[in-house]
């Protein structure tokens, strides 16, 4: 299923195709912020923008401004899939322990994993 | 009336530029919360930070360059109108969001190659503060050169209301280049440019910008000037009664 983006007062619901619907509101975006070389991009937050460029330069007045970041990534919330039905999707793992690997003797040669 | 507000040329250049700085910074900070999204909020407070940051190095340095002891909040806080050097240009109202990107960008589009002659300055203190604004001024560009193609671009509303913003403050932007007696002092000495060299590179930003954006010059090439003397336009009073009227009815007072 798609992630249910919240609608601000009076805004429309966007179409898929990138282009905002409504005279209100800009769509809206999701931001990752990599805040060092080597790191992975990580989601910070959300902002609403026309277009790709301009939510890059929104995003860095919102979440970079105090120099947390290296590097930008904005996707479009809608485009975003998200899981549902936590008890289906991830509560069998809750009793099955032995995928985590605290069962086995780990030789002493290897040290510090 | 030629005002020198500084024994100095070197004074007073740094007080033209931090005057400049301080009256845009003061105007986009009154933006704040009235620009049409909170994400542009946010970009013009933190555009008005840059100027008011720029400010700050310009007239510090400006009261050691005229060695007369005034520190930055003198110059901010306590001089009249007629004292500011600013151009007229900063001064004018956020009539809307495309006056405040039109003036964003003539002022972008001009400080980018201050900054950069200025990095070569041979004043080394100098450089090294043109050397930062540089790096701000080119993001401020970019933004404000982007903006301008999506008004220009837009709807139709959107590039008639950027185009009556050109054509309302244009007559402003050709006493950026201006030259006079303090910069020719200073250009002798290889410390600062002549205004006047910096608009060839000033209308190339400009053309190009506009002809992608489908906007256009004024056709009224009517062009005044005066700010650097302390002649202004009526706009400038009552920004300095605001930015002013804590530190005039209180004085001495601090956070």
């Amino acid at each position: 299923m798609s992630y249910e983006v919240p609608l601000a007062p009076g805004e429309q619901p966007d179409n898929l195709d990138g282009e905002a619907t409504s005279a209100h509101g800009w769509p809206l975006w999701e931001v990752f912020v990599r805040a060092k070389r080597g790191l992975s991009h990580t989601h910070v937050g959300s902002l609403h923008a026309p277009d790709a460029e301009t939510a890059v330069q929104n995003a860095r007045d919102g979440y970079t401004r105090r120099a947390e970041g290296v590097s930008v990534w904005v996707v479009r919330s809608v485009h975003i899939h998200a899981s549902d039905d936590a008890s289906s999707m991830f509560e069998p793992f809750e009793d099955k322990p032995y995928r985590h690997p605290t069962f086995y003797e780990i030789p002493d040669e290897v040290g510090q994993l | 009336m030629k005002t020198i507000t500084t024994t100095t040329a070197l004074g007073t250049y740094l007080v033209r530029l931090g005057d400049d700085n301080v009256v845009l910074g003061q105007r986009l900070g009154e933006y704040v919360s009235r620009a049409p999204e909170l994400e542009e909020d946010l970009a013009s407070a933190n555009t008005s930070l840059d100027h008011l940051g720029m400010a700050r190095y310009l007239y510090t340095y400006a009261g050691e360059a005229e060695g007369d002891g005034r520190s930055e909040d003198d110059f901010a806080m306590l001089r009249s109108e007629r004292e500011f050097t600013n151009a007229m240009l900063v001064e004018q109202p956020n009539t809307d969001f495309a006056h405040v990107l039109v003036r964003q960008f003539f002022f972008d589009a001009y400080q980018v190659p201050l900054w950069t002659a200025l990095a070569q300055s041979t004043d080394a203190r100098l450089a090294a503060i043109a050397a930062k604004g540089l790096k701000e001024a080119q993001y401020h560009l970019r933004r404000s050169s982007s903006w301008m193609v999506r008004l220009g671009d837009g709807t139709d509303v959107s590039n008639e209301r950027a185009q009556a913003a050109i054509d309302a403050l244009w007559r402003y932007t050709d006493e950026l280049f201006e030259s006079d007696v303090v910069e020719s002092e200073l250009e002798a000495d290889r410390v600062a440019p002549l205004s006047s060299s910096l608009k060839d590179a000033w209308v190339e930003t400009v053309d190009r910008i506009f002809e992608t954006a489908g906007l256009a010059r004024s056709e009224d090439d009517f062009q005044t000037s005066g700010g650097r003397d302390g002649t202004h336009t009526e706009h400038l009073g009552y920004l300095l009664a605001e930015m002013q009227w804590m530190q005039r009815s209180y004085p001495g007072l601090s956070w």
